[in-house]
């Protein structure tokens, strides 16, 4: 018995070492992704400055946070006329910082193929993290949240 | 001949855990979630929507 049990032991001990060191390049492989550089900083700078001029549209229902990962114009009548030159500006100023996010996030992190899973990703937490009242692109179309 | 039986189980699962790992350095879903979060966060400042306790509710629970 003894004898068998030893006979085990090396196979044993030897994959046990391996479990340990997949897993802990398993972990280093889920670690933080790195957002901290100079470009990312800039961007979320830029959208946070803009954020306050957008709440009013996202509460209004204007603007929502569509299923791409970008800001969306939905109801252009809740927006007053000599407004609307200014919401599509933000707009389109919005989406171009989340687009150059998406691809620094990706190239930051040393896999820029992963920039449409970073943008999908971001689409999924925008429209999971948005707060009561706001509009949302959801798997059946655009729902109130 | 059992020796080898084990040594191509060992590598057998070798090979299993690697493709498990090669997996998960393909795209790391959970950091990609985290890293998002923290920009929201950081650009839609939804934490400062929680109020903070207030200093006059504390919680007088050790009595001597």
């Amino acid at each position: 018995m003894n004898r068998v049990r030893g006979h085990l032991e090396k196979p044993s001990r030897i994959l046990a070492a391996l479990v340990f060191a997949l897993t802990t390049g398993l972990a280093f492989a889920q670690a933080n992704l790195d957002i901290d550089t100079p470009a990312i900083r800039a961007l979320t700078d830029a959208m946070k400055a803009r954020h306050t001029e957008l709440t009013p549209f996202y509460e209004s229902g204007a603007v929502g946070q569509a299923a791409s990962g970008n800001l969306v114009l939905r109801d252009a009548a809740q927006v007053a006329l000599p407004q609307r030159g200014r919401v599509n500006g933000l707009i389109a100023a919005e989406n171009a910082d989340r687009a150059a996010l998406y691809r620094e996030i990706a190239r930051a992190n040393n896999h820029p193929e992963w920039e449409a899973d970073i943008r999908a990703t971001f689409a999924a937490r925008f429209i999971e993290r948005a707060p009561q009242g706001w509009w949302v692109e959801g798997a059946n179309g655009w729902v109130r949240k | 001949m059992k020796t080898v039986g084990k040594v191509a189980w060992v590598t057998g699962m070798a090979g299993v855990l690697a493709a498990c790992v090669t997996i998960n350095i393909y795209f790391p879903a959970a950091a990609a979630e985290r890293a998002a979060d923290r920009v929201i966060d950081e650009v839609w400042q939804l934490r400062k929507d929680a109020q903070p306790p207030s200093a006059g509710a504390e919680k007088t629970g050790e009595t001597q």
